[in-house]
Formats: structure tokens, sequence, C-alpha cells
């Protein structure tokens, strides 16, 4: 992960990553969370659901970093994330 | 269980209706009172404000009949045993949340205390003409349970029945009391709490997840919780199943409106309280309730020097109606004669009850005073012609 | 039927983390594709949790409407009442047991249109209890007539050819009727959203949270603004978020910049605060304090 700015306390520092779970059923294709990931992890898929929508899929797993903006944007309870479990990584600066 | 000796006011008073249903509200244990100021009712909260911060309870004055019976409603569902009482326009206001306190079946009791109408009629003068209102005014089918006293003891006693029955039933019950006998004072006898009997709710022993909120139990009547108690229930005014959520279709409206209404016809044995008199040779039976069964004596004590065999049948519990006893009796005497303070409403439903056995003569008022006794005669006499 | 559905389809496999406040045997819910009011819902579970509050003492009362039927979805105790009176409804759960926390989660049409006299009366007396309503600026379930909220000039199937009326200023009116915490948020600031309902939730008395909903299948088909996303793209560009801005000022015109923040947050004694003083004042050791239906003595 790039910096624009090297924090003091980066050895000190985690970035944690989610991991993000989809109840695809659920869709309405509203999109929020697409257009709203700050990371651009998500995308519509060309698949249809149950209901006939386009439910998002997971482009850029590794770019998720546990904000859980979708899942609190997602006005349909269809869209949550988990915390990956905590692997130590190395932080290019 | 008994009464709290803390809440009655054991002992011989000189009270009038109206300070009387007050009165037993507070003995019946009633917790919450909403009310709107209007006359011929407003003695009522004014005797209960004065008497509620020192026996406990909470008295509110709502910003319209709407409000009061809407948190009628609330109060109810967090366990409170709750009370409003208003007059004619203000019932009316109340029709949408009586309909909603039979949906949700939520017990508590509506004192009307009843005058002429309709619009604002006579605010200040007598009438009985919300008998039909208080069964059919809002929309949709249901039943509901209603007294009518016609004494200020009475006021006291019926308010007390009125909160266990509609505790028993789960559902709205009335007092159908008037400006007369609200503004009449005598004397009021208060028994010592543990004369009185009061129903306690049925609340569920069973965990949060057996439980289902509206599935029938005892007499058809759903055991209840309070909001507060951890089983996280959903009560809606929509349609609904057994675990109250709403449901769209004309099965599940069936069931439903089918017990709402059966809980109350299936137990009307159990319910319906009438008085009789002299009805056992009767050629003529005299229907009443309310104030005009008291100023029907007169008349009935004229009939009968003359020699004419008047019988007396005097509500107590005016809805569910007492169809069967009404039908007993049609089929022995020749005429029921009904003195109402309206232009026929309950004298409808005796005509509908004795199958065409007998007659039913309306004796009408249009309100603003009782009848002329002389009237009730000249009805009794035409009954036996 | 939508439980067994999706499990026969083996979709549900892990659990949401809101299972535990929403009634996820409802769920999906009724709402349109693009509907904010899942997201004010969300916001508002995410700030229960937050708040610490014990779940079975809240209680949430909606009126009738699309944010009506909130109280569905939530697993708390929930009721769902008639059209315009939740708040009565909500007053008198709290007045018949003062330990209940009681939120009203309801619709501008609701709260403001059929039951304006009694929310005006309830921030006059402080009663304890949060409001949230859901603007969409339109009565939305029965097909997008004018609101009491729908700004001048929008289209709504009983204004044609554009509303003439003007519309109330809901945080004024909650501010000059003397709520004690007065917030607009449109569903976009979900964060914010969230911890103002927290922040609302820990507070005594009549808190009101306005929030700005996108309605797309009514208002913006109405009134060709497009989709949901796109009026979630408007309030990202026009709103401005200015803590503590003169309530006078918050109208909200069509298609204007939407002023957003928190503008009220002061003390006063709550309507039963008010009843226990004044009356240990007047009656000493006989007043009795009523504390709900379990305090036998």
């Amino acid at each position: 992960m790039k910096f624009w700015r090297k924090p003091l306390d980066l050895d000190q520092l985690e970035i944690p990553h989610g991991e993000i779970h989809i109840v695809k059923d659920r869709c309405k294709g509203c999109a929020f969370c697409v257009e709203y990931c700050p990371k651009d992890v998500l995308e519509l898929s060309d698949e249809f659901n149950i209901k006939g929508y386009h439910p998002p899929y997971v482009k850029n797993p590794d770019q998720c970093l546990f904000c859980r903006l979708c899942e609190t944007i997602c006005p349909e309870f269809a869209i949550w994330v988990t915390e990956k479990q905590k692997e130590v990584k190395k932080v290019e600066s | 269980m008994k009464a709290d000796p803390k809440r009655v006011l054991t002992g011989e008073h000189y009270l009038d209706g109206d300070h009387a249903c007050a009165e037993g509200a507070l003995a019946a244990g009633c917790t919450f009172i909403a009310g709107y100021p209007i006359t011929p009712s407003t003695e009522v909260v004014e005797r209960i404000s004065e008497r509620i911060p020192t026996v406990g309870g909470i008295f509110i004055q709502m910003e319209d009949e709407l409000a009061s019976m809407a948190a009628v409603v609330g109060a109810s569902w967090s366990g409170a045993k709750a009370l409003t009482v208003t007059s004619g326009p203000g019932f009316s206001l109340m029709m949408e949340n009586i309909g909603l306190a039979c949906m949700l079946e939520a017990p508590c009791v509506i004192i009307n205390v009843q005058r002429g109408g309709p619009s604002t009629g006579l605010p200040t003068l007598t009438g009985q003409a919300d008998m039909m209102q208080v069964r059919w005014g809002s929309h949709g089918d249901y039943e509901i349970i209603a007294l009518s006293p016609n004494s200020p003891q009475e006021c006291f006693f019926f308010t007390i029945k009125a909160f266990n029955l509609s505790e028993k039933y789960r559902v709205p019950a009335f007092v159908m009391t008037d400006e007369c006998v609200g503004h009449m004072t005598e004397k009021v006898i208060i028994p010592e709490a543990d004369k009185i009997e009061l129903f306690q709710r049925r609340y569920t022993k069973l965990p949060p997840e057996e439980y289902l909120p509206f599935k029938p139990g005892p007499n058809l009547v759903p055991e209840m919780v309070k909001a507060g108690d951890g089983y996280r229930i959903h009560a809606t005014g929509l349609t609904h199943d057994e675990k109250g959520y709403p449901v769209m279709n004309w099965e599940a409206q069936e069931k439903l409106v089918r017990r709402l209404v059966e809980k109350i016809r299936k137990n009307a044995d159990d319910i319906v309280e009438y008085e009789e008199e002299e009805t056992d040779d009767a050629e003529i039976v005299l229907l009443s309730y309310g104030i005009s069964s008291r100023v029907a004596i007169p008349a009935i004590q004229k009939a009968r020097a003359e020699g004419i065999k008047v019988g007396v049948l005097r509500l107590i519990v005016v809805w569910p109606f007492p169809e069967k006893r009404v039908y007993e009796l049609s089929k022995k005497i020749k005429a029921f004669v009904v003195p109402e303070i309206n232009y026929g409403q309950i004298v409808l439903e005796v005509e509908r009850s004795v199958h065409g056995e007998c007659d039913a003569i309306l004796v009408p008022h249009g309100g603003g005073w009782v009848h002329n006794p002389e009237d009730i005669y000249r009805g009794i006499k035409e009954a036996v012609k | 039927m939508n439980e067994t559905l999706t499990k026969e389809m083996g979709v549900i496999e892990e659990k949401h983390p809101m299972e535990n406040i929403l009634r996820m045997d409802r769920i999906p819910h009724i709402w349109c594709p693009t509907c904010g009011i899942g997201i004010a819902v969300t916001s508002f579970a995410i700030a229960l949790e937050k708040s610490k509050i014990p779940l079975d003492q809240v209680c949430v009362v909606s009126g009738i409407g699309c944010s009506g039927r909130v109280a569905g979805y939530v697993k708390l105790d929930s009721f769902h009442s008639t059209h315009g009176r939740a708040i009565p409804f909500a007053t008198g759960l709290k007045l018949g047991n003062p330990k209940l926390k009681t939120v009203v989660f309801s619709g501008d049409g609701d709260i403001i249109g059929i039951g304006g006299n009694h929310f005006i009366h309830s921030a006059r007396r402080n009663m304890d209890m949060l409001v949230l309503c859901i603007n969409n600026f339109i009565y939305a379930m029965t097909g997008g007539q004018l609101a009491a909220t729908t700004p001048l000039t929008a289209n709504t199937s009983t204004s044609p050819y554009g509303n003439y009326e003007t519309p109330f200023n809901l945080p004024y009116l909650a501010d000059s009727c003397g709520a004690v915490y007065v917030a607009r948020w449109t569903v976009l600031h979900v964060r914010r959203l969230a911890n103002s309902i927290t922040e609302a939730l820990n507070k005594k008395g009549f808190s009101f949270i306005e929030i700005i909903c996108p309605c797309s299948t009514i208002y913006a088909r109405r009134n060709r603004l497009g989709s949901g996303l796109d009026l979630m793209k408007f309030y990202h560009d026009n709103s401005i978020i200015k803590h503590g801005a003169n309530t006078k000022e918050l109208d909200i015109g069509f298609q204007q910049k939407i002023i957003v923040g928190k503008f009220v947050d002061r003390e006063r004694p709550t309507f039963l605060e008010s009843l226990n003083d004044w009356n240990r004042k007047v009656f000493g050791d006989k007043f009795k304090e009523y504390g709900g239906p379990d305090d036998g003595d």
C-alpha cells in the first residue's frame, strides 16, 4: 500500500482486510455499494439474480479494507463484511 | 386478585356519576389515563388528575382524542390498565384507534358520557344516541363490550366491571353513561378493597422462542406480553398471522376477523348481564338501559296499577346484546317497549332478536332531556292494544 | 416463505451481523429498488449497538406508509400503529412503562402531515422519545401525492402541474416547538447518521432526526431526476454539512442545496421529570411516583 506521507507509527499499524459476503438473491441492483466503495472493490455482474437484477461481485478482493461502507449503505441487508484473519503484512513505503 | 386498598376510597360518599367512574377506575387499578376536555365527561379526568399523584399512575392531557386513544393502546401494551374518557364529538375522533385497539387486542376502557348529537349537538344535555356508534363506529368487522350504568353507584361498579371484561377478553370495553347519570349526584358506597375482585391480565409463561402473540388461548383470547419483557413481539394494525406478521390474503383475514368476532360472540353467555323483573307472566316487557330505565319506573307503576302485566328487562351489558333472552321472552309476550334517548338504535337490535315473534315498540326521544314517563306509559298502552 | 426459498437455494450460509436486530425471516422487505429506507434502518441498527441500550427495553413505533413498515423489520418490541398516531402511541408506551426507550420511525407524511399536531405537542412537552422521520418529499406508498414536505414546483400526482404550497422546514418546526436534539442527514451520510442516532438515543427528551431519503420509483420518476443512484449523487454534490446552523435557514428548495448536520443539542427537563419533580414539590412524601407495571409494593 502506498502512502502520500509516511505515518510516524507505521510499524505499529496494521491495515485490516475484509472479506465481503453477498446474498445475491436479496440484491435489487441499486449499485450504491459499487458507487461508494472507496477502494472500488465491487462491480455489478452480468449475471441475473432470482429477481432479475444484476448483483455485485467482488472484483478486487485484496483491496477491501474492512471499512464496511457497502454493508452500511446497502438498503437490502444483502452485503456484509467480516474481518479477514490477521496476517502480518509487509507495508511498502 | 383483590383491589389495592391504597387505591380504593372505601366508605359512603355523595358523588356524581363522573366522579364515581373516576373512583371506579382507580379502584380497578388503572394506572394510565389520557384525556382531552369535553363536556359532559371532563369531571372524570378532573377527579383523576386530582387523585392520581398520591395513588400512583399517570394522567396526561393529550392534544386531542385521536392522541388520547392512541396513547391508551400504547399504554395497554406496556402493561398498564389504561383509560380514556370522552363524549360524542371526541368519541367520533377515537374511532380510528378503537379499531386499532380491537386489532392489537389491547385491553382498555373508554367511558363515553353521552350527550345530544349529531355534531356539537347539546354539549351540556343528555342523549343515548351513540349506542350504535360504539358497536359499529370504527371501520371493518369487530366486536366490543359495552355497559350502561343508570346511577352513580353503578358508574363505580361498571367501570371496574369494564376493566375486568376488557382484561379478560382483550377487547376495548365501554362504559356508556350519559350526561344525566354523569351529572347526577347520589349516594355511592365504595366497599373495602378486599370485596373488589379484579381480573388479572393473562401473561404468557412460554419462553420467547415458543410464544406466538396472536395464537388463541382460553376463550379464543391470546395470552399477552408487555413491551419490554424481552419477547420482541411485533403488533400491527394490518391483517396478521399468529406471529403478528402482516399477511395480505383472504385466508389470514378470515382467520383473524373470525376470531376477533367469535371471542366475544362465543363467550356472550359469560359477558351478557341484565336485570329482570316480573317477566314470568308479563304480556309486555319494557326493555331499557341507562337513565331511561329509571325514567320508565313511574310509567311501569302506572300501567301495573291498571292491571297491565309489565315486565322489565334492563340491560347492564348492552353489547354483546342478550339476543337469546330477548328471543325467549318474545315467544311469551305481546311486545317489547323500548324507550331510548335516540330515534331508534337498540330497538333495531330487539326487532332483529325477536324474529317476528312479537312487536318492538320504540319510545323515542331526540335528546336534551329524558322522556316524560307519560310517553313511556303511552307506549305501553299502545303495546297492549 | 422467503426463508425456505432462499435456504433451499443454498444462498444464506452466513449470518448478517445485523441479524439480532432485524427480523431476517421477513427480509427481503417491501421497499423498492434504490429506496433509502433500508439504509436508515441499518444506521439505526448500528446506532442501537453502539448506544449499548439493552435491546429488550427498546420499542419501535411506526405509523403508516413506506417508512411505517420499519416496525415490521426490526426485531424489537415493535408496533405498527395507525396513520399519524405513532407519536401518541409511543407516548402511551413510554408513560405506561417509563423504563422503556421509545423510538418513532416513520415518514414525513405520517409524522408531519397527518400527525403534525402530535409532533408539535410532544416536542413541547419534551416527551422522552426519539423521532426518526424519513423524508422522501412525497406520499410514496399511495402513489406519490403532494406532501407537507414537497418542495415548491415539484411534480406529484396531486400537483401534476407543480407544487405551489410552501413546505415545512422540519428542523425549524422541531426546534421552535422545543425538541432537545435536532439533526438532518441524507441516507448517503450513513456514518454521520448512525453517529447522530447514537447520540440522540442517549439523550433524554424529544429528539428529532430528519432523514432525507431517495424515492426513485415515485418522486424521481415523476420529476425526471433519474435513478436512486442519481439522487444519491445529487446528495453527494449538494449537501452542505453545517452543524449548529440557524434552523430558520434550512428550507429545502426543489433540487437545491441541502443543509445537513446537527442543529440543536440542549437540555430541558422531560415530561416525566417535570411531572415527578412538580408532584414531589407539591405532595412531598405523599407523592407516589409511577415506575411502570412491575413496580409492585
